[in-house]
C-alpha cells in the first residue's frame, strides 16, 4: 500500500485516497472548435509513460481536497505533493 | 507414476541468434505474440518472421493471469472475436499437438442485486442471438452447478442467480505458450529471448527495421504484441495510444481435494476463482487504481478479494494463500482491445486486452496474423480499430461484459 503525503493532512494511507489519473490536462477552451481527431484525443488519450507520471489524487477520507503528485509507475515511489494551481515541481530520476 | 507421463523433449524450440532481416517481426514472446507467429506461419505462409522477447517466453501477463477462457460478451463485435477464440480454443489441444489441460468447465457470472440480474438476462439474450451458449440460472440451479457456494440471503450481497456459458473454462497457461511456441519454431519462426527493442528504424512514416540490444534488425513489418509495456513501445515508434497500463494482482492458495467444479466470477463483491488441475484455488483481484508498470499491487486489494471470496465460499476460510503476484494490464477507455493499424505504416498494434487477453489468445493472434499479411483488418477485428476512438464507434464493455474490473 502506497504511504501518501496529503499537501494538508500530512502521510496517509493509500486507502483514504482515490486516484484521478493524469493531472494538468485542461479542458478545451472551446470544444466546438475542435476537429474529430482532436476531440478524440482529449477524451480517450492520456500519457502512460514508465517513470515519473504527473497525476491527480483525492484525499476522499480526510480532507477532500484534490492535489496532485508526481509518482514513478515503475517504482512507485512519490518524488513530490503539490496543491492544485501550483505549477509541477521539477524532480529528477526516476526509471528508464 | 513418472513412467506414466510422455517422455518430455529437452527443448521445445530452437534458440536462434537474429538474422539480419526479417519479411516481418514481431514484439513480444507472450501468448499473443507466439499465437500470431503461429498464424502468420500457418495461415498465411510467412515463415521468415521472429518474435523478440525481451525477457523470456511467456514471462509476462501470459505466466501471471487466471486462465479463464468464455465469450459471453454483451455485443456483438466482442461476442463475434471471443467465440471466433473460444472456437479456436476447442481445435487447438489436438492442432498444437499438446494437451494443455484445456477443460470446458463452465463459467459462472453471479447476479446480486437486481440490476445484476437484469444485465445478466440481457447479456444472455444477446449472447443466444450470437450462437454463444448462454443460459441464466436461477440461485437453486446455480447451487446445483456449484454446491460449494453460499446461497443463503444471509450474507450481505445474497446470490440471486447468474449466469452460465457451460463451453467456457480453463487452461493450462504456461503450457499453451510451449504448444504455440513448439509450432511456430517447427514452422520456421525465430524465437529469440533476451531480445530488448530499443528503438524503431524508420524511413519516412514507414517502418523498416527494429533497434534492439542484439543490433538493428531489418523487416519488412512489425508486430507490437507487448500488452501493458504497449504505450512505452508506441511511444518509441512516434504515435500514442489511449490505454492506460495498471498493475492486476492474483493470487493462489496451496492445494487442496478438488471441491470447486466450475469458474465463478462475481462483478458486484469482485472476485473470480476457480480450481486448477493440480488443486490450488486460483483468484483474480481487481486493477490497482493508479498507473504502473511494477508488476506488484497493494495488498488491500488481494484482501477484499479474499473478503469476497471467503463469504461466497465459506469453506475456503482456511485455505492459505500460496503466493500472490501482479501483472500489468494495458486497459482501454471502452475495456475493448485494440488489433488494428497504426498511424506508421507497415506497423501493427494488439493491445488493450486489459484483464482479459488470455482467453482472445487465439482470437488475438489469428487476426494479427492477417492484419500484418494482407496490410488490412480480418472482418473479425475491423471493429477493434484505432479509429474508433476518432469516430465514437467504442465497444463498450464496461461493466457490460460479466467483466469485473
Amino acid at each position: 500500500m502506497l504511504l501518501i503525503s496529503c499537501p494538508n493532512c500530512g502521510p496517509r494511507d493509500e486507502t483514504e485516497f482515490h486516484y484521478g489519473g493524469q493531472a494538468h490536462v485542461a479542458y478545451p477552451e472551446d470544444p466546438n472548435a475542435l476537429t474529430d481527431e482532436e476531440w478524440g484525443r482529449y477524451l480517450f488519450y492520456r500519457e502512460n509513460p514508465k517513470g515519473l507520471f504527473a497525476e491527480r489524487w483525492v484525499h476522499s477520507s480526510g480532507c477532500r481536497k484534490w492535489f496532485n503528485a508526481v509518482r514513478d509507475t515503475a517504482t512507485y515511489r512519490i518524488a513530490a505533493v503539490y496543491r492544485m494551481g501550483e505549477t509541477q515541481p521539477s524532480v529528477t530520476g526516476g526509471a528508464k | 507414476m513418472a513412467d506414466l507421463l510422455p517422455e518430455h523433449p529437452d527443448f521445445l524450440w530452437r534458440n536462434p541468434d537474429p538474422k539480419p532481416s526479417y519479411d516481418a517481426v514481431i514484439v513480444g514472446g507472450g501468448g499473443h505474440g507466439l499465437a500470431t507467429a503461429y498464424y502468420l506461419a500457418k495461415n498465411h505462409g510467412m515463415t521468415n518472421i521472429a518474435v523478440l522477447e525481451r525477457g523470456w517466453l511467456a514471462g509476462g501477463n501470459m505466466a501471471r493471469n487466471t486462465t479463464i477462457i468464455r465469450s459471453n460478451y454483451l455485443w456483438d463485435e466482442s461476442a463475434a472475436i471471443y467465440e471466433h477464440s473460444l472456437k479456436l480454443w476447442e481445435e487447438l489441444p489436438e492442432e498444437l499437438e499438446y494437451d494443455f489441460l484445456f477443460s470446458q468447465r463452465g463459467v459462472l457470472n453471479l447476479a446480486h442485486t437486481l440490476q445484476d440480474v437484469r444485465e445478466s438476462v440481457r447479456r444472455v439474450s444477446a449472447n443466444k442471438l450470437n450462437g454463444v451458449d448462454a443460459e441464466w440460472l436461477d440461485v437453486d440451479q446455480v447451487k446445483e452447478v456449484c454446491p460449494i457456494l453460499n446461497t443463503s440471503d444471509k450474507i450481505r450481497y445474497p446470490v440471486l442467480g447468474g449466469t452460465f456459458q457451460p463451453r467456457a473454462g480453463i487452461a493450462k497457461h504456461d503450457h499453451v505458450a510451449w504448444a504455440f511456441a513448439r509450432k511456430a519454431d517447427e514452422l520456421g519462426v525465430d524465437l529469440i529471448q533476451n531480445c530488448e527493442v530499443t528503438g524503431f528504424v524508420k524511413d519516412g512514416n514507414r517502418v523498416v527495421g527494429v533497434q534492439t540490444n542484439r543490433g538493428t534488425i531489418n523487416t519488412g513489418k512489425v508486430a507490437l504484441c507487448a500488452a501493458g509495456h504497449s504505450s512505452v513501445l508506441a511511444k518509441m515508434a512516434g504515435f500514442d495510444l489511449p490505454i492506460q497500463s495498471h498493475p492486476l494482482q492474483a493470487l493462489v492458495s496451496e492445494l487442496h481435494e478438488i471441491v470447486h467444479p466450475t469458474v465463478v466470477m462475481s462483478n458486484h463483491v469482485h472476485v473470480y476463482v476457480s480450481q486448477a488441475h493440480k488443486g490450488e484455488l486460483v483468484m483474480g483481484a481487481g486493477i490497482d487504481s493508479y498507473n504502473g508498470y511494477g508488476q506488484r499491487g497493494a495488498f488491500h486489494v488481494i484482501e477484499e478479494q479474499m473478503a469476497a471470496a471467503v463469504e461466497l465460499f465459506p469453506i475456503f476460510a482456511r485455505a492459505h494463500l500460496l503466493r500472490t503476484w501482479g501483472g500489468i494490464v494495458d486497459v482501454t477507455l471502452d475495456a475493448s482491445p485494440i488489433v488494428s493499424k497504426s498511424p506508421i505504416e507497415n506497423l501493427y498494434v494488439n493491445c488493450g486486452w486489459g484483464t482479459g487477453g488470455f482467453k482472445g489468445t487465439p482470437g488475438a493472434g489469428w487476426t494479427m496474423a492477417h492484419t500484418v499479411a494482407t496490410g488490412e483488418p480480418h472482418p473479425l477485428n475491423a471493429p477493434f480499430s484505432l479509429e474508433r476512438f476518432v469516430t465514437g464507434a467504442l465497444i463498450d464493455e464496461h461493466g457490460a461484459a460479466a467483466v469485473a474490473h
